[in-house]
């Protein structure tokens, strides 16, 4: 057998995940609040104000990484819903369905933030605005999935139905994306880009966004993990190795 | 052998809904009543209801489809036809095209027939009238596509109908911006086949990926 694929298989494992989620997401948890306290400091007190927008572009600090989060996060839900429709691996089905909440309430941190962002700087908390109404869907798009997967009484049936429909919604996405960016627009054009590396914000301003934005994939990657690992224990409560972790844990 | 089902299963499909006419009638009925409770509403000026006149009749016609597909798999899934037709060998994909062609001619089509009818009640410009019916006539079958993956998502649950519409309505909105802003562009005088042939596009996009979806949701639900 391949390296990749005992790497894979043994991924499915449901005790072999979770101790490795166990070793994994102390570390990103520490990691991620450790980044998130400089990002913010450096954010918050530290970078300039904006001669445009004044104090208030500090809200860009968790506005901008939130919302790229809350498109990342469905990405990846559809990834493993698709490995676990194509391949029947329980733990993908646990991932995808642990990513649902996070990615919602992500979606829900950048709307929030953006309509208080809004209301200094475009003078009200809610424009039809294209990629505000594309993060307002995207926000349905997650309570669907979230809705579907807990109306099923087995979670296995359930988590399997709610994949599906996400990656239906991530076929849709671009195309409502799309639609409503050429519907309405009012919202500023990324500044960022990764790819041409012609960044129209300044390398001051730069920095704490890219923190912060490596501390919400961790904050991501970490509670995804300990999720996964609740999730993992309710289900094989039964079984060999969790009432020997459970002794473990006693003794 | 895929000849043997569609064609079949349509004809079954249609018999069944001529057989309950009253049923069928009801989400048509829900249209005619919501779209002329707008003018009540919104007072009967001629020029507020030209202005909201193809929003409320596409909204109307979104949710008249939503309470139709309800239905569609439902009383196959509780006797257990449902299962047969998995189980028969046949493409399931053919099945469900089949069982939306049918849903599409009882709800889709009807509704279609009726928005001249709604145009004339909301005040639509004359230019509008008749790219607002092939705006419906393109735009309905989508609908019925992508609305038959969440009715098979939610056919074995039994509040699925509340659910249902939380699925697919934010699957709906590319079409209805499309839709309303070709029958805009038509009565400001403004070319609008541009969103028409997206439309068009739309539904052979539509066509082509829904009905493996909804084989692959019939499968789950059945499970």
């Amino acid at each position: 057998m391949s390296r990749v694929k005992k790497a894979f298989h043994q991924f499915g494992s449901p005790p072999w995940l979770f101790r490795f989620a166990g070793i994994l997401s102390p570390i990103l948890w520490v990691a991620c609040l450790g980044l998130t306290a400089w990002g913010l400091y450096w954010g918050v007190f530290l970078a300039p104000a904006d001669y445009l927008q004044g104090e208030s572009v500090r809200i860009m600090y968790i506005h901008v990484p939130a919302a790229w989060m809350s498109m990342m996060i469905y990405a990846l839900m559809a990834l493993f819903g698709f490995i676990a429709l194509v391949w029947h691996i329980r733990a993908t089905e646990i991932l995808a369905m642990a990513s649902a909440p996070i990615g919602a309430a992500f979606t829900l941190i950048a709307l929030i933030s953006g309509s208080l962002w809004g209301r200094p700087t475009w003078g009200t908390y809610w424009v039809w605005d294209a990629r505000l109404t594309s993060e307002l869907v995207l926000l349905f798009l997650y309570l669907g999935v979230m809705g579907l997967y807990n109306a099923f009484d087995e979670p296995r049936k359930g988590a399997r139905a709610a994949a599906l429909l996400a990656i239906v919604g991530v076929v849709n996405l671009p195309i409502i994306h799309f639609s409503v960016k050429w519907w309405n627009t009012l919202h500023q054009p990324a500044s960022i880009s990764v790819v041409g590396g012609s960044s129209s914000i300044d390398s001051s301003m730069l920095w704490p966004l890219l923190i912060m934005a490596v501390a919400t994939k961790l904050y991501y990657g970490a509670n995804l993990l300990t999720r996964t690992r609740v999730r993992l224990v309710e289900e094989n409560r039964n079984k060999r190795w969790v009432r020997d972790w459970i002794e473990g844990k006693k003794g | 052998m895929s000849g043997q089902v569609f064609l079949p299963l349509l004809k079954r499909d249609l018999l069944l809904a001529f057989r309950r006419r009253s049923e069928v009638l009801q989400p048509l009925i829900f249209l005619l009543v919501v779209v002329s409770l707008f003018p009540i509403g919104v007072g009967p000026g001629p020029q507020i209801l030209a202005r909201i006149a193809v929003g409320v009749i596409w909204i109307a016609a979104l949710l008249a489809t939503v309470l139709s597909l309800d239905s569609l798999f439902r009383s196959d899934f509780e006797d257990g036809s449902l299962e047969q037709l998995v189980i028969s060998g046949h493409p399931l994909a053919l099945v469900a095209l089949a069982k939306v062609l049918a849903h599409w001619l009882v709800a889709g089509l009807p509704l279609v027939l009726l928005s001249p009818l709604l145009a004339v009640w909301m005040n639509l410009g004359e230019g509008g009238l008749m790219v607002l019916v092939i705006s419906l006539a393109l735009g309905t079958p989508i609908l019925s596509l992508l609305g038959a993956i969440g009715s098979a998502l939610t056919v074995s649950l039994r509040g699925g109908g509340q659910l249902l519409s939380l699925l697919v309505f934010p699957l709906y909105v590319p079409i209805l911006i499309m839709a309303t802003s070709a029958v805009t562009s038509a009565t400001d005088g403004l070319p609008y086949l541009g969103q028409l042939g997206l439309i068009a596009a739309g539904l052979v996009a539509a066509l082509t990926l829904a009905p493996w979806a909804i084989a692959a949701a019939l499968k789950l639900s059945l499970e």
